[in-house]
C-alpha cells in the first residue's frame, strides 16, 4: 500500500505544477502549444497521487508489488521524457530558422549596401 | 564597381573552352582569415578575370570583411558564426538569386589552389558533371598532399561509405574545393548540411540525381589561421556524418525554394 503521507505529498506537488502552468499561460509566459503536454503531465500526476486504490491496482498491473509509488515516478519520468524531446524538436526548428534569418539579413544586407552604392553613383 | 566585374571581362587565355559565356561565381567562406582572405580574392580574379568573388564572413571577430572587400569581393557578412554549413548555404543563395551558371567553393584559408579552378570547371562547363569535387588523391595531387594519420583514416572511412550508398568510386568525400552547375546551385541553395557538410552533399548530389564527378587538383598547406577540427571535434565530425549519412537514406528531401 502506499504511505498516506506520499500520496498527500504527490498530490499536493502535481497540482502545484498544474496551477504554476496555469498560471505561466495566464500571464502569457507560456505558450498554450508548449504548455500541453505539461497540463498532461500535472493532471495524470495529480490524479495517480490522489487515487490511492488506482495506483495500487496499476503498480499491481505491472508487477510492481513492494512500492506502488515506483508506478508514480515512472510515470513522471515518462512525462519529462517526453517534454524534453518535444523541446529538442523545438530547438532544432528555431536554430533551422534563426540560420534562414541570418542568411536573408547578410544577402539583404548585401544588396542594400549595392543600392546604396548604385544611387551615390547616379 | 560590382556589376563592372560581371559584365564583359574576357578571360585573356580562355581557361576553359565555352567558359566565358557562362556567369560564374566563386564562393569564398571565412571565418578569422584577415591573413589569407585578400589572397585568395585576388588569385582567383588573377586566374579568371571574369569570375565574381563572394566572400561569406561567417561572423568573424578579425578584419576578414575589410581585407576582402578591398581585395574587391563582394561581402556578405553573417550576424553570427553558422559553420561552414550555413556559409556555403548563403553563397549557393546569392548564386541562385543572382542567377549563376556556375559557383565554385575556394575555402578562405588559401589550401585551395585558385590555378586548380579549370580542372574542376571544365567538366561543368562540358555538360558532363552537375557537381565536380577536387580531390586530394589520385594524379599529381597525391604525392602533394599531407595530413595526419587518423585524418587520412577518417577520409578513407568516409570515401568508402560514400561509394557504397551512391554506387560510385569517390577518394575525397571531405573536400571543399568544389564546382556546381545551375542544378547543383538550385539543390544546396534550398537545402544544405550545417557542420561539415561536404560528406552529406555529395550523398544529396547523387540522391537528386545529379552527375558527380572527381577530379585530382593539388591542395596547398593553409596559408594562415587554424584549422576549425582538433582532436575533440574530429570524432563528432566522424559520428555526425555517418549518422547523418545513415539516417539520410531515410530522409524526406527538402522543399525547392521555389515551392515554399
Amino acid at each position: 500500500m502506499t504511505p498516506l503521507a506520499v500520496s498527500i505529498l504527490g498530490a499536493l506537488a502535481s497540482f502545484a505544477l498544474l496551477l504554476v502552468v496555469l498560471e505561466l499561460i495566464r500571464t502569457r509566459r507560456l505558450r498554450e502549444r508548449y504548455a500541453l503536454l505539461w497540463l498532461a503531465t500535472g493532471v495524470v500526476l495529480t490524479a495517480l497521487a490522489a487515487w490511492r486504490s488506482g495506483l495500487n491496482t496499476i503498480a499491481g498491473w505491472l508487477g510492481v508489488r513492494s512500492y506502488p509509488p515506483a508506478v508514480l515516478f515512472a510515470v513522471g519520468i515518462l512525462f519529462i521524457l517526453a517534454v524534453l524531446l518535444h523541446y529538442s524538436t523545438v530547438i532544432s526548428r528555431l536554430s533551422d530558422q534563426n540560420t534562414v534569418l541570418a542568411q536573408r539579413l547578410a544577402l539583404l544586407e548585401h544588396e542594400l549596401k549595392e543600392q546604396e552604392r548604385r544611387s551615390a553613383a547616379a | 564597381m560590382a556589376e563592372q566585374l560581371t559584365e564583359a571581362r574576357t578571360v585573356a587565355p580562355e581557361l576553359v573552352p565555352g567558359l566565358d559565356g557562362l556567369r560564374r561565381l566563386a564562393i569564398v567562406p571565412a571565418y578569422n582569415e584577415e591573413e589569407s582572405v585578400a589572397g585568395v580574392v585576388e588569385q582567383v580574379h588573377a586566374v579568371d578575370p571574369g569570375m565574381d568573388v563572394v566572400v561569406v564572413d561567417d561572423g568573424s571577430v578579425d578584419r576578414t570583411a575589410e581585407q576582402a572587400e578591398a581585395a574587391g569581393a563582394r561581402v556578405l557578412r553573417l550576424p553570427f558564426n553558422l559553420g561552414i554549413g550555413g556559409a556555403m548555404q548563403t553563397g549557393f543563395r546569392y548564386a541562385y538569386e543572382h542567377g549563376y551558371d556556375l559557383a565554385v567553393q575556394v575555402d578562405g584559408d588559401g589550401q585551395h589552389d585558385p590555378r586548380e579552378l579549370p580542372k574542376i570547371l571544365a567538366p561543368v562547363v562540358a555538360g558532363e558533371a552537375d557537381l565536380v569535387v577536387g580531390s586530394r588523391f589520385g594524379g599529381d595531387g597525391a604525392t602533394a598532399f599531407r595530413s595526419t594519420a587518423p585524418r587520412r583514416v577518417g577520409i578513407r572511412v568516409f570515401a568508402w561509405t560514400v561509394s557504397r550508398i551512391i554506387h560510385q568510386r569517390v577518394t575525397d568525400t571531405t573536400s571543399g574545393f568544389r564546382a556546381v552547375g545551375r542544378d547543383g546551385i538550385r539543390l544546396f541553395a534550398a537545402d544544405y548540411p550545417h557542420d561539415y557538410p561536404e560528406v552529406e552533399a555529395t550523398v544529396m548530389v547523387a540522391k537528386a540525381k545529379l552527375r558527380l564527378r572527381e577530379v585530382p587538383v593539388a591542395m596547398r598547406e593553409r596559408a594562415g589561421g587554424r584549422s576549425s577540427i582538433t582532436a575533440l571535434r574530429s570524432v563528432y565530425y566522424m559520428a555526425k556524418v555517418l549518422l547523418a549519412l545513415f539516417v539520410g537514406l531515410f530522409r524526406r528531401a527538402a522543399t525547392p525554394l521555389e515551392d515554399r
